[in-house]
């Protein structure tokens, strides 16, 4: 079994109460399937939407990530598979992409020291 | 922990309420901005923690925390609630009073004045329903279309157009003023009763959608009881009729999906813990001088609850009772309904006399079952030839493919010269329920 984080990419604003609902209740039966599967080794945390960039050698502090609002990362986890594409298989049903959001999955590297 | 059904539904009118009092109902739209910004937020959050123990509360926390960054960034762009003006100008006082206002005992109010609010005056009663429906039930445009039967594009168009009317209307209803109350309460009532009218009655097929409007309303009006000046003998009265003809929910559809009937319900799945809330309300509404038309028709659905079986009902009861709402809200579909209660208790030819002397009867013309019953009592006094003819107009007045299949089997009976038992019991119950239905819909007219 290898490690991956999953970054998850893009904002649902619902549209009514009820779709709203949808997505949480899409959500939180994926998240479920993952952890009854034995994938989910770290539920993650989200993300605020506010922050700060500081870039460059003047150490130029900046509010941001002012993105677009599909590249914002909203949150990440961290998920155990047997492969990549494996990995990437399990993230096709990540509810985000049913509005128009991302998953980047990226392995994470062992450290043999 | 997962979701509740209708979760979000079922919080946003409170946090759209409160938010409207901070920013003033001229900002309606940035209240509504807010309360999706809060449950997008929430799903952020839940989608992996699952949802906190009391998600009101969360939910409740966020809005006013968007509320105030919201205040923070456009004080000097835009004006908010007037009342409280200076106090969100300076940062020492913005805080604590936005926080009084997202209070348990300030929302309470919050949720009355929005419904007072959008009973306004200058709003048509079917704009009130969808408006209270749309703002303080939490249901989209289309939800509330789909719930009317109504097309999603006319359904905006209305909404639209309510919302403008109260986004104009300078300052939200207030509560606080028992004059200004009482003169509001009884549109407050009707809109309610429209809603839950709508949802026991209605045209919308769809069984799910019936339920819900129907606990919408006794909800609403649960807030009203809650609140000293809202809860009026009148309010008693109505919150007892909706628990009674609730009570009869669970039997209304029998195990095959179709529409069961009062005569052919099974009457041991009415809820009786509804019918015992509903006659304890009833003894609550029978204080003070009025009597309303909630009164007597929460008296109506107590008899009916009574009776253990469809033929121990008590029809004499129940047509004294229809003189008693003809003295307070006299109407051409409450003396049909007067004239059907007496054909059940003393024969068809009774009834005929009495649909002959119905002030304003040409109101009915247009009403399928006005000429159905006349089909009715004629073809129970044995004149099949008439009764066919009363059927045939009844069925080009019909209004959907039901009322037709219904109709249609009537000129038949007629032409065979039988009629089936059951037929004829459905028949009595369609009469009673479309009555109803029509009572309640002249409002629109």
């Amino acid at each position: 079994m290898s490690e991956f984080t999953f970054l998850f990419r893009g904002r649902e604003t619902p549209r009514s109460p009820e779709q709203a609902q949808k997505q949480l209740e899409k959500w939180v039966a994926w998240f479920k399937d993952l952890g009854a599967k034995g994938h989910v080794k770290d539920s993650g945390h989200p993300l605020e939407g506010t922050g700060k960039v500081v870039k460059g050698k003047q150490k130029d502090v900046n509010d941001g990530p002012y993105a677009e609002a599909k590249d914002v990362v909203g949150g990440y986890m961290l998920i155990e598979a047997k492969d990549l594409h494996h990995a990437a298989e399990l993230a096709k049903g990540c509810p985000i992409l049913e509005v128009g959001g991302s998953v980047e999955v990226r392995p994470i590297q062992i450290l043999n020291m | 922990m997962e979701p509740s059904d209708h979760l979000f539904r079922r919080e946003s009118g409170r946090i759209v309420a409160a938010l409207t009092r901070v920013f003033g109902v001229h900002n309606l739209a940035l209240a509504e901005d807010v309360v999706q910004e809060a449950f997008c937020r929430a799903i952020e959050v839940w989608r992996f923690r699952g949802v906190p123990e009391n998600p009101s509360a969360w939910l409740m926390a966020t809005a006013k925390n968007c509320a105030l960054d919201v205040l923070r960034r456009e004080r000097t762009a835009r004006t908010f609630a007037p009342e409280l003006g200076r106090f969100l100008q300076s940062e020492w006082t913005l805080a604590p009073v936005v926080q009084e206002l997202f209070g348990p005992n300030a929302i309470k109010d919050d949720l009355l004045r929005m419904m007072f609010s959008c009973c306004h005056p200058r709003l048509p009663e079917a704009a009130q329903v969808a408006l209270v429906l749309h703002m303080l039930c939490g249901f989209s445009v289309g939800e509330v279309a789909s719930a009317f039967v109504s097309t999603h594009a006319a359904m905006e168009k209305r909404i639209t157009r309510a919302k403008k009317v109260l986004a104009t209307s300078k300052k939200l209803f207030d509560v606080a003023a028992a004059t200004e109350f009482s003169a509001r309460l009884p549109a407050v009532h009707r809109a309610i009763y429209l809603l839950f009218n709508e949802g026991y009655h209605g045209a919308s097929p769809e069984t799910a959608v019936r339920v819900e409007l129907c606990r919408e309303a006794m909800r609403l009006t649960a807030v009203l009881l809650e609140h000293s000046l809202g809860k009026t003998p009148t309010t008693y009265a109505l919150a007892a009729l909706m628990c009674l003809d609730a009570a009869r929910l669970p039997a209304r559809v029998d195990p095959s999906g179709n529409l069961s009937s009062l005569f052919e319900q099974d009457r041991s799945q009415w809820d009786q813990e509804l019918v015992v809330e509903g006659l304890k309300l009833l003894e609550l509404s029978a204080t003070g001088s009025e009597l309303t038309e909630y009164h007597v028709e929460a008296a109506i659905a107590s008899v009916h609850t009574m009776a253990h079986r469809a033929e121990d009902t008590d029809w004499g009861q129940i047509v004294s009772l229809y003189d008693a709402l003809m003295t307070i809200h006299p109407s051409p579909i409450v003396a049909l309904n007067r004239a059907i209660a007496v054909a059940q208790n003393d024969g068809p030819e009774r009834g005929l006399e009495e649909i002959r002397t119905i002030a304003e009867g040409e109101r009915l013309a247009n009403y399928p079952f006005y000429h159905a019953a006349l089909g009715e009592f004629e073809f129970r006094s044995g004149k099949h030839e008439t009764a066919r003819e009363h059927f045939r107009a009844a069925l080009a007045l019909a209004r959907n493919s039901m009322e037709c299949r219904f109709l249609n089997q009537r000129v038949s009976a007629c032409e065979r010269g039988d009629m089936q038992q059951a037929y004829y019991e459905r028949f009595w119950d369609r009469v009673l329920v479309s009555l109803k239905t029509h009572l309640e819909g002249e409002g629109h007219n």
